[in-house]
């Protein structure tokens, strides 16, 4: 299974999400990485 | 819930994956008004928040969330036949969740959008308050239904 690929830069990844029209999911977190 | 298959093959396939820190990005967290992790926003493309969550949740309970979310997702941009998809989809396959018999009113809803027949909103009160008699869902549904004959 390949792992989520998270994005960090939001626009960068709203752009990404235009391109491929899929939806956007934003995890907001503290936890250490 | 990250790590589990069943999610990470879910958001691979439906989702542009968006991690904010924060002590990386407090921005970004402002920039969506969040004051509080977990906190989990699904946004439409061009990034409008169509849905959020937040706290900890199991798999059984997360699944069915981020696929509400899509449900929403496609109800904003009147994509009714998909909305309804995904939120029966979502009522049928997580039926003991949390978000289930929300998820069955906005499938009423949508089919309501599709078609104009009142009849979709009268069968999903009915829905609910046989499967969900103690949801808020089936009292905000309540209106929809149709009198018994005197």
């Amino acid at each position: 299974m390949m792992p989520i690929a998270w994005k960090k830069d939001i626009d960068t990844a709203i752009e990404e999400a235009k391109l491929k029209r899929k939806a956007l999911l934003l995890d907001f977190t503290a936890a250490p990485s | 819930v990250y790590p589990d298959d069943r999610v990470t093959a879910f958001v691979n396939e439906h989702f542009i994956p968006l991690r904010i820190h924060i002590k990386e990005n407090p921005q970004g967290f402002e920039r969506f008004g969040v004051q509080w992790t977990p906190t989990v926003i699904i946004a439409d493309s061009s990034g409008t928040e169509r849905y959020r969550f937040e706290g900890y949740l199991p798999v059984e309970e997360f699944l069915p969330q981020l696929e509400f979310g899509l449900g929403k997702v496609a109800f904003a941009r009147s994509a009714w036949k998909e909305a309804e998809e995904r939120f029966r989809h979502v009522a049928e396959t997580y039926p003991k969740s949390d978000v289930a018999s929300e998820a069955l009113y906005w499938a009423g809803v949508s089919k309501y959008k599709q078609t104009l027949d009142p009849s979709a909103l009268a069968e999903t009160a009915t829905a609910l308050r046989s499967r969900y008699p103690d949801s808020v869902w089936t009292k905000k549904a309540s209106v929809w239904e149709v009198p018994a004959p005197s």
